[in-house]
Parts: C-alpha cells; sequence; structure tokens
C-alpha cells in the first residue's frame, strides 16, 4: 500500500526553485533512499516531507490524510539529524525520553518504553550519561532511539553516519536496517554514499538538480540504470555513441561508422530513442592485438586501440585505452599489465551494454 | 620553562598598582576619622560607615536603584531575548537594520540618550518619574541583553530546536525545554552585565530623577556637591563589596553551568 506519497510539490528558497513539481512515492514498510550529489536536493525534500519546509504548491498525502499544511509536531515522524541533536542538558534517558513526556506519558509506562528502547539499541547502562560523555557512534544510536520511541509513523534519516569512521559506518547501516526491518518502519534516508544507500535500501532514488532521474530496487538501478546521468553516477564511465542500426551475423546491430555492435536488450526496454550505450571499466575486456587472429579482429563489438596509461588498483589494473571511437576506460585483473603503447583490441560483451537515454 | 620573563612581571605590576590603587587609596581613606578625605589617614575608626546610615537618603536611594534596576532588568529580559532569538534564529529583511537600533543606545551618548528620554518620557507622555526611570533604565539595559544573549544564540545548533519539534513540541514548549536551559549561562551574563550598566548609570538617571526619588549614584553626586567627608569612600568601599560578591557568585553560577553546557 502506498504510505507516502508527494504530487507535485514545488519548493523554494527566496523565490529560487529548489524543488520542481516534484513526484514520489512510498510503499509501507519500505526503505527509500535518496542519493545524489551535493545540492540536489536531498535534505530539502527530506525537511519538507518532515514539515520543516512547506511546498509552494502540490500535495502530501500519507497515509490516505492530507499532511500538507499540517505541522512538524503533529506528524509524529522521527528525524534523525546529521549532527544528532541530542540536547546537551539532558541525560541519555531523558533525551529519549523527551517525545513521550510530551505525549504525557506515565512516569512508569516512560520509563518501561525508554528502558526497552536503549536495550534495542545496545545502550543499557549509559541512561545517565550526557551526551557530551559519549561516542559518536553511541550518540547516534541514542538520536536513533530517540526518534524510534515515539513509534513513529515515518522516520527520516539525513546522513545520519557521514560523522563516523568508516568501519562504525558499516556496523550502524546494518543495525539500522535490522532496526527498520523488525519494528517494520517505513523510512526515507539520505546519503552521499553509494554503497550505503544500495546496502541497506528497498528503494533508491537517484536524484539530479531536484529531480528524481531514476527510482527504483537497488539491483535494478545498479545493473541498468535508464539514463546518462544515473549512469555515470554509479560508474558507467563508458559510453558508445551510436549513429544507426544494421542487420549483422547475429541480427540487429547498432553502429558508429563501421564498428558493429550486437547489444542484448532488457525485457520491455525501448530503444525508440536510444542510441546511447554505457558499460562499467570492470565489463571491458583487453587483449593484446598481437594474440587474436584476422578472422577474431574481425568479429562485432571489438575496437582496437592504445594503452596510454596504465594504473595499479591494488585488486586490477586500470587502463586509458585511445581509440578511433574515443577515449575508454577498462578495469582487468592481470598478472603482468600491459605496457602503454601497446595495441590491443577492447572487447564489449553484448549482455553487458546498457542502453540509456541522454 | 625556566626563561624569566622580568619585563612582563614588572609591565602586569604596573598596570595592578593603575587599576587596583585608586581602589586601595579610597579603601583606606574610608577608615580615617578626619572630616575630608585625607592620605594616609591620621587614625582609624567606622564612623563614616554609620554616617552611611545616617544620612537617610543612602538608604533609600539604595533601594531605589536595586528596584529600578530588578524590575528594568526583567522588562529588558522579557523584550530582549524574543528580540535576541529572531535576531539570530531567523534570516529576514530589514535584520541588519534592527539588529542597529536595537544596538542604538549603546552608541548614541548617554546624555544625548538621557535628554531626549526627558523631553518625551517625562515631558511629552507625562509619565509618573518612577515610571519613566524604569523606561530609561529599561532602554539602557536593552542592548546588553539583546547583544550577549545574541552572541550565545549565534553559535546555537538550532537543530536540536528542531528535533524537540519533530518530536511533537510547540513552538514554544521547544523554545522553554530545550533553547532556554542550554543558554542559561549566556542569559546570567547578560542580566549581570545589564545590571551593573543600570546600578551605576549616571547619565540617563540624572536626567529622570525628580524631587524625593533618586538612584543612589545620583545621590552620590549630589553629596560630593555638598560635602567632602569619607562618607562617599564608606559607600564606595560597600558597592565594591557587593559588586565583588555579585560577580563572585555569578562566576561560581556560570562555572556550574558551563559544566552542564559543555559540548
Ligand atoms: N536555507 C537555504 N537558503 C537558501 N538556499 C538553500 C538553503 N538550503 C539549501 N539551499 C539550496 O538548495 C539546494 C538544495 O540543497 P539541499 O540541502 O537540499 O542539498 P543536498 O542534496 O542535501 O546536498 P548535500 O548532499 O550537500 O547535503 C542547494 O542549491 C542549496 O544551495
Ligand atoms: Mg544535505
Amino acid at each position: 500500500m502506498t504510505l507516502l506519497s508527494l504530487e507535485q510539490v514545488s519548493v523554494a528558497y527566496d523565490n529560487h526553485l529548489i524543488l520542481e513539481n516534484f513526484d514520489l512515492k512510498l510503499e509501507e514498510g519500505k526503505l527509500l533512499s535518496l542519493l545524489g550529489p551535493s545540492g540536489c536536493g536531498k535534505t530539502t525534500t527530506l525537511r519538507l516531507i518532515a514539515g520543516f519546509l512547506e511546498a509552494k504548491g502540490g500535495k502530501f498525502m500519507f497515509d490516505g490524510r492530507d499532511y500538507t499544511h499540517l505541522p512538524v509536531n503533529k506528524r509524529n515522524f522521527g528525524f534523525v539529524f546529521q549532527s544528532y541533536a541530542l540536547f546537551p542538558h539532558l541525560s541519555v534517558y531523558d533525551n529519549v525520553a523527551f517525545g513521550l513526556r510530551l505525549r504525557k506519558m506515565k512516569e512508569g509506562q516512560v520509563k518501561e518504553k525508554v528502558l526497552r528502547m536503549l536495550d534495542i539499541v545496545s545502550l543499557n547502562g549509559f541512561e545517565k550519561r550526557f551526551p557530551q560523555e559519549l561516542s559518536g557512534g553511541q550518540r547516534q544510536r541514542v538520536a536513533i532511539a530517540r526518534a524510534l520511541v515515539i513509534e513513529p509513523d515515518l522516520l527520516l534519516f539525513d546522513e545520519p553516519l557521514s560523522n563516523l569512521d568508516a568501519n562504525l559506518r558499516v556496523t550502524m547501516r546494518v543495525e539500522i536496517r535490522r532496526l527498520q526491518q523488525e519494528l517494520g518502519m517505513t523510512a526515507v534516508y539520505v546519503s552521499h554514499d553509494q554503497e550505503e544507500c544500495f546496502s541497506i535500501s528497498d528503494q533508491v532514488a537517484i536524484m539530479n538538480a531536484g529531480k528524481i532521474e531514476q527510482l527504483g530496487a537497488p539491483t535494478d538501478i545498479y545493473q541498468y540504470p535508464k539514463t546518462e546521468y544515473v549512469a555515470r553516477f554509479i560508474g558507467f564511465n563508458n559510453f558508445l555513441v551510436f549513429d544507426g542500426t544494421r542487420q549483422g551475423n547475429t541480427g540487429l546491430e547498432w553502429t558508429i561508422g563501421d564498428y558493429g555492435f550486437d547489444v542484448q536488450l532488457q525485457a520491455g526496454q525501448s530503444t525508440a530513442n536510444t542510441y546511447k550505450g554505457a558499460i562499467r571499466p570492470e565489463d571491458l575486456r583487453i587483449i593484446p592485438l598481437g594474440q587474436l587472429t584476422d578472422l577474431q579482429k574481425s568479429l562485432s563489438n571489438q575496437v582496437p586501440g592504445t594503452v596510454k596509461v596504465s594504473t595499479y588498483l591494488g585488486r586490477s589494473y586500470q587502463f586509458e585505452v585511445q581509440t578511433a571511437l574515443g577515449a575508454f576506460t577498462v578495469n582487468q585483473e592481470m598478472d603482468i599489465p600491459i605496457a602503454p603503447g601497446q595495441q590491443v583490441m577492447i572487447t564489449f560483451p553484448a549482455d553487458k551494454i546498457v542502453m540509456v537515454a541522454q | 620553562m625556566k626563561e624569566k620573563h622580568y619585563g612582563l612581571a614588572i609591565f602586569s605590576t604596573l598596570v595592578f598598582i593603575f587599576l587596583l590603587g585608586p581602589l586601595v587609596i579610597i579603601s583606606v581613606t574610608s577608615f580615617g576619622p578626619g572630616t575630608v578625605l585625607k592620605f594616609p589617614p591620621d587614625g582609624f575608626s567606622l564612623k563614616w560607615y554609620q554616617n552611611i546610615w545616617a544620612v537617610d537618603m543612602f538608604p533609600k536611594t539604595f533601594v531605589t536603584s536595586i528596584i529600578i534596576s530588578l524590575l528594568g532588568n526583567l522588562l529588558a529580559l522579557i523584550l530582549g531575548v524574543p528580540a535576541a532569538y529572531a535576531l539570530s534564529r531567523y534570516h529576514f529583511r530589514g535584520r541588519d537594520l534592527l539588529n542597529a537600533i536595537f544596538l542604538s543606545p549603546v552608541l548614541i551618548p548617554g546624555i544625548v540618550l538621557g535628554f531626549t528620554m526627558l523631553k518625551y518620557v517625562l515631558v511629552m507622555y507625562q509619565l509618573p518619574i518612577y515610571a519613566g526611570l524604569l523606561v530609561g533604565h529599561t532602554v539602557i539595559m536593552l542592548p546588553f541583553i539583546i547583544r550577549v544573549i545574541g552572541s550565545s544564540l549565534s553559535n546555537f545548533d538550532f537543530s536540536i530546536e528542531e528535533a524537540a519539534v519533530s518530536l511533537g513540541a510547540g513552538r514554544l514548549q521547544a523554545f522553554f525545554r530545550v533553547v532556554l536551559p542550554n543558554i542559561r549561562s549566556g542569559i546570567m551574563a547578560a542580566v549581570l552585565i545589564a545590571f551593573l550598566e543600570s546600578f551605576n548609570n549616571v547619565d540617563i538617571s540624572v536626567f529622570m530623577t525628580g524631587p524625593g526619588i533618586s538612584t543612589l549614584p545620583i545621590q552620590m553626586l549630589t553629596y560630593v556637591q555638598n560635602y567632602f567627608d569619607p562618607t562617599i569612600a564608606a559607600i564606595s568601599v560597600v558597592l565594591m563589596i557587593l559588586t565583588g560578591l555579585l560577580m563572585f557568585v555569578i562566576e561560581r553560577l556560570m562555572g556550574g553551568l558551563a559544566y552542564f553546557t559543555k559540548r
């Protein structure tokens, strides 16, 4: 069931439109992340949902009710801030109890709920500490407990892990995902970190300049970006700009000049106007030209070129290859790298080329 | 470090002598038995301290000063805290102008302000002396309240206020439960500074006092115009001690608060 829907919403700061006719839908019990470059409007979207920002136009429906003009404190949403925003003058216990006390709950019940929540985030025994006496990860868990204990209808996270070190980030994101699934919460999660978003989300929305470019399951987006922007954003660094099609040996081929490319289209993918193919560096293969027979050289999905730069990446080597169709980046594992200046053949596997819209 | 900073030591000593010297001299002369201020005094006597109470205008104006400063402080807080909050929380057109207006009483010479207040508050609107004095002192305290509280709000993380609101608090609830407790030391400091500013004020009060109603500094001024005995030195010593005590208490209080509000 659709729980949350933004319909044609616009937001402006000082007459400067940040979101324009923005649409978003989210199912109950799912975690959606907003991913995109700095300044694309992720925080703005989140603050709009929370109610800190007022929409200029459009509608925000939540659970079948119109929330467009409902004040923040009437929404019952939990917000986890990037800076944690714990109350410095209150102990861990009082921080977590804050929302419950506002709801005029009896102290006995408050205590029961706070202690249970602190147990869930593994902070038992920390009740009397003050926020400044906690580590970053512990503060973050207090912030999450404080937002969760009010049993919010929706959880909002704004880059909650960006102040933590890399190891703790991984631990915490697993924990957030576990809590969200165990408690059956619906959540919107903002992050800069692609891996973080892909690993914890049911749905990922890739944003670009105040618009959602693509929304889908992490695996779908990762494998089949729909637009060039999304493709570039998630690491498809190589593009083939086709100029037409022709009948090849195995069926329809896309062409660039004399070069032919067999492309395996995704089910239901329309190719009406898509004349651009994207491919990841790790999906390209290179072989020294000398190792190929003339017959092999004449096959489709190949472009010859010269290695310009070779960089050691640890597990693999990265090569910059200059060809008649432009430069391509290839990541390949090999024992002895191909030296710059060598002639090579790049292979573009048909099932790895993804057709994208401009 | 073994290195000795003789130059610095000598310089600091000179500064201390220069700053504290007059205070020491006044304190010592207040214990003199003679009828004029004399240093060093010829003997020891507490009679000028008794004289403070004998001249009944001193205790009377002291009480007036305290009441005016405290009430004015309260009024300045009621006006100043919301103003300081709005000025640091929101970015709106005319904010800088408003800031300048609120701070203008510190920039305008006291005499000019005092005269203007006399003209408007007492002459034009015919306010009673006591009320006029209160208005005048509220006006001189307001900029200090706004500036000091404003500076403690300027590095305030307003996301904790948003957190309170997202947890269900109304705007006022969020302010009183979350913002206020975290700027308590700033408010204490503002109250203290404003109180001293008002309590010691001469240039506004001199225009606003009238028959039978005066503040302590004005009364002292009137007294030295007529007498030159050490009563004034004795009263200065009493004021120094009271101010010192006040500073000490507030310092302890703020130190204690700073412990709880440190991040
Ligand atoms: N208070 C504000 N006043 C004016 N413009 C703002 C304000 N807050 C954000 N903006 C602008 O709105 C746009 C979107 O900002 P937003 O904070 O939503 O970006 P973001 O995607 O969260 O970026 P980041 O990843 O850096 O946090 C930016 O161009 C920013 O400059
Ligand atoms: Mg942001």
